[in-house]
């Protein structure tokens, strides 16, 4: 009798699972989506186990369609009992077009992750990141990749102060988000039409040079901003952070396409990074790899809005 | 006399066609020729060629069958033994395998065991002959990580016996290498590999993709908080790689597994898919193994003329020799004992020289072949714009980085037993995880060893009730 019981409490649980199953079986609605400026999308993800595992630092590689490519973005929020993950895509060829393109209510194909190593900082036992002072470094796009960062380090006591930039007004992001976890957050653009007029290391400098102490810098950005980050923090020895968007494939560790020379030595951006020390990253080499695909790329992105407008 | 016949040929695309197509490269028996070479067969009473068959397929039993022309008899036997007949048929080096040790072979030229056993599994799908039996279900699930042939043949076994297994896949599509790696134009991927897979889901099996164990879950998780009463570990060897020679990041320089997953998984050769792929005019590969012929091959449809770089002479290449005599038929120039050195950039950090070293052969080395060793003053350039390492792959290290209590030994291969268990109890592995990169019967053998490991760990563990 004993035993009957148990094998039914077995199957039941079983019966759960495969329910449980159900629901977490691959789905990735967009549940809403907005425009940040005309060429940056904000799209929130039906993505239940990518929610409960994510990590700031992490991306996730997305599949629009079933002839897509394999595209890597960050996750910048993440919410397990919604079971969502956010993801900000700036429209720059053929791929991410197309994932632009779609709706609320459509789903995307594929959403594997989140992959690659959580930010150190993630690793720190509890109550380390009290106090401790934080300067990020955010530029176009990359600034959204911060978020999630900043909100993790402000739950643990952190303080984070954030320099935003892109090259004008209409093309700054997350500038509202930014300010409800971080304690200060300064705007600069190329032109000036928002915020300071200037690049995002002057402000840093200036932030340095007049008694600013901090702990730690995270810069995440275009390569060659990362690039001029580590040159000028280099002088006020703090650490420095950056994460690194090379060419991916399998975002797994399994192709070495995202190889990047750090430290003088090939490291896999993708299950060794993203993030890396700032300092000991080759950017000339990772950036001329970025443009390996560029005439393909562009011949696809052609292919794409012709076709993207035939359908209007 | 049985054995005067001649071993029969399977046609094949001409070689200058088929240098500008990705079909596959062989046709295949129809049934008079699958007859007629079967008949060779001298249906030996202690048959050589399945004492050195990994798993051990009843080979003259079935090669009796296709003579007698019952040709779903014949798939019912290599099914007891073999998930992926279409596959082994095609890609087993048979050579040193079940026709290697075929009695024929020793005077004259073996049964053709590989193309026999690919007739009858093609004739099956085509027949729609599929056995899935099972038991019973036992109440208990099994997680499987990867979805290659070692997970497979696992999953399959596992289902059969009645449990319910699910499979992870980090990749969007199943099938391991099978999928990524080995191209198209020796294994279609529609019509062998996922009618295979679906079988295997017809027996039950749930295949998720797009969830990277160790990054989505944890193996800890999966026997924890997902409730699954075993795991076994499939996950391959992926990580490709490199000889740490300079220049290897100049633009177009790749890793075989790159390259191939674009064209393979990724369909770039396939312009109604996004993926781009490098177009190189001259590319040498580095290697000599399957892969570095898949590449080579892939590299010459694609339009580009390609040289095998291979640091050992001619008769130690490891592919296939099948996959070279096809290679030197579509026109692919082999260098021999040669050995590269650095890559050249062009000052623009594109590619344009391989620079490389002659090699000659010393004394034997702990494999027992001969140490390939430089010849001083030697060296030359091979011109190029596109450079692919096949040099092999090992273990990737994430399972093991995150789950509790996993050994693995110093080239980063998970510890197993023969019965497929690891040091953590209840966590089992199997195929190139374990034994690094190998062969797809291999991978399933282990698998199924596991299979019937995993069904005594998990009987035994009911059995104290
Ligand atoms: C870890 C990581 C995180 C990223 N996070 C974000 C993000 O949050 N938001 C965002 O908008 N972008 C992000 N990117 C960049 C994004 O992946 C590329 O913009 C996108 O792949 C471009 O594809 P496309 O077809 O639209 O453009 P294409 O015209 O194909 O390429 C434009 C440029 O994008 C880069 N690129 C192309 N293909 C790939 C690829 N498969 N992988 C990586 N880069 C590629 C190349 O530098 C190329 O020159 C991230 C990249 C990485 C590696
Ligand atoms: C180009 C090429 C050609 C080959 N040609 C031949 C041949 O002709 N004949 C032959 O016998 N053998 C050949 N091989 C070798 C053969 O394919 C392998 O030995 C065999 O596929 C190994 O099977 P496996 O199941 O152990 O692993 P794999 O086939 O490598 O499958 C592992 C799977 O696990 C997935 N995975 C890995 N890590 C994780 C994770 N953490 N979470 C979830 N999923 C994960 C991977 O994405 C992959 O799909 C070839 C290999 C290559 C690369
Ligand atoms: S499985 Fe491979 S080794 Fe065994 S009989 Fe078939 S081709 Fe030969
Ligand atoms: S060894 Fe050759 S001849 Fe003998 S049973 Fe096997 S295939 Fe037939
Ligand atoms: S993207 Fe393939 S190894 Fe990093």
């Amino acid at each position: 009798m004993f035993i009957l019981v148990l094998r039914f409490a077995n199957v039941c649980k079983n019966a759960n699972f495969a329910a449980a199953f159900q629901i977490l079986i691959n789905m990735f609605k967009i549940i809403r989506k907005t425009y940040l400026t005309p060429s940056v999308c904000l799209m929130e993800v039906e993505a239940p186990r990518i929610a409960m595992a994510a990590k700031p630092g992490q991306f996730l590689i997305i599949r629009a369609n079933e002839r897509g490519e394999r595209i890597p973005l960050t996750i910048c929020d993440y919410d397990a009992v919604k079971g969502t993950v956010t993801i900000v895509t700036q429209i720059v060829g053929a791929s991410s077009r197309i994932i632009c393109n779609m709706g609320t209510g459509e789903s995307f194909s594929d959403m594997a992750g989140p992959l690659g190593r959580p930010s150190d900082f993630t690793l720190l036992p509890d109550g380390a990141l009290k106090g401790k002072r934080y300067l990020f470094i955010g530029g176009g796009v990359g600034t959204a990749p911060i978020f999630p960062q900043v909100k993790y380090l402000s739950g643990q006591g952190a303080l984070c102060d954030v320099i935003i930039g892109a090259r004008n007004s209409s093309l700054l992001i997350f500038t509202e988000e930014m300010k409800s976890v971080a304690d200060n957050v300064f705007v600069c653009t190329d032109d000036g039409s928002a915020g300071e007029k200037g690049v995002v290391t002057k402000v840093a400098e200036r932030l340095l040079d007049g008694g600013k102490h901090y702990d730690h810098a995270v810069s995440i950005g275009p390569m060659i901003m990362m690039k001029f980050c580590s040159l000028s923090l280099k002088k006020y020895n703090i650490p420095l952070t950056v994460s690194l968007n090379s060419i991916m494939v399998d975002g797994t560790g399994m192709c070495g396409a995202c190889r990047v020379t750090v430290g003088g030595k090939t490291r896999f951006a993708c299950s060794e990074g993203p993030e890396f020390n700032g300092y000991e990253v080759n950017y000339d080499e990772a950036m001329r790899r970025q443009k390996l695909y560029r005439n393909q790329e562009i011949e696809a992105d052609e292919r794409c809005r012709s076709k993207l407008e035939g359908k209007q | 006399m049985r054995n005067k016949i001649p071993r029969v040929r399977a046609k094949e695309q001409d070689a200058k066609i088929r240098a500008t197509n990705f079909k596959e490269v062989c046709f295949g028996f129809n049934i008079s020729e699958a007859q007629a070479e079967a008949s060779r067969c001298l249906q030996c009473k202690v048959p050589g060629c399945v004492q050195q068959c990994p798993v051990h397929i009843n080979i003259p039993a079935f090669i009796a069958k296709v003579e007698a022309g019952d040709i779903s008899a014949a798939a019912k036997i290599i099914a007891k033994d073999s998930f992926l007949p279409a596959v082994c048929g095609r890609v087993c080096p048979q050579e040193s395998q079940c026709e290697g040790n075929c009695i024929l072979g020793k005077k004259g030229e073996s049964v053709s065991i590989g193309k026999l056993e690919r007739f009858v599994s093609d004739y099956a799908r085509e027949h729609q002959i599929r056995f899935t039996e099972k038991a019973p279900s036992k109440g208990k699930s099994v997680a499987i990580v990867g979805s290659g042939p070692s997970s497979l043949a696992c999953a399959s076994d596992l289902a059969r016996n009645g449990y319910d297994v699910t499979i992870f896949e980090a990749l969007h599509r199943p099938g391991g290498v099978l999928e990524y790696g080995i191209p198209e134009f020796r294994l279609p991927k529609e019509s062998v590999v996922s009618y295979e897979i679906e079988t295997v889901k017809s027996l039950g099996v749930k295949i998720i993709t797009d969830v990277l164990i160790g990054r989505t879950i944890t193996v800890d998780d999966l026997l924890g908080k997902e409730g699954f009463s075993a795991v076994y570990i499939g996950s391959g060897a992926g990580l490709p790689k490199f000889m740490g020679i300079p220049g290897e990041n100049l633009n177009g320089v790749f890793s075989a597994n790159e390259y191939l997953t674009r064209n393979n998984l990724m369909k770039a050769f396939d312009s109604s898919y996004e993926t781009p792929i490098f177009h190189g005019h001259k590319t040498a590969v580095v290697g000599g193994g399957n892969v570095a012929m898949d590449a080579a091959r892939t590299a010459l449809r694609l339009g580009s003329k390609v040289t095998i770089v291979y640091r050992r002479s001619q008769a130690e290449l490891p592919a296939r020799a099948e996959e070279v005599h096809h290679a030197v038929e579509e026109g692919i120039a082999f260098d021999m004992l040669t050995n590269p050195v650095e890559i050249v950039g062009d000052g623009n950090g594109c590619v344009k020289a391989l620079r490389c070293i002659k090699m000659e052969l010393g004394e034997p080395d702990e494999s027992g072949r001969r140490r390939p060793l430089p010849v001083e003053g030697s060296e030359f350039e091979i011109a190029a714009d596109c450079v692919i390492m096949a040099l092999g792959t090992s273990p990737n290290s994430l399972i093991s980085d995150t789950t509790e209590g996993l050994d693995t030994d110093r080239k980063g291969c998970i510890i197993a037993d023969e019965t497929g268990a690891t040091s953590r109890p209840g966590v089992f592995a199997g195929g190139d995880a374990v034994s690094g990169a190998a062969t797809v019967i291999l991978a399933m053998g282990a698998g199924r060893t596991a299979a019937a490991s995993i069904d005594k760990y998990l009987s035994g563990e009911r059995s104290p009730l």
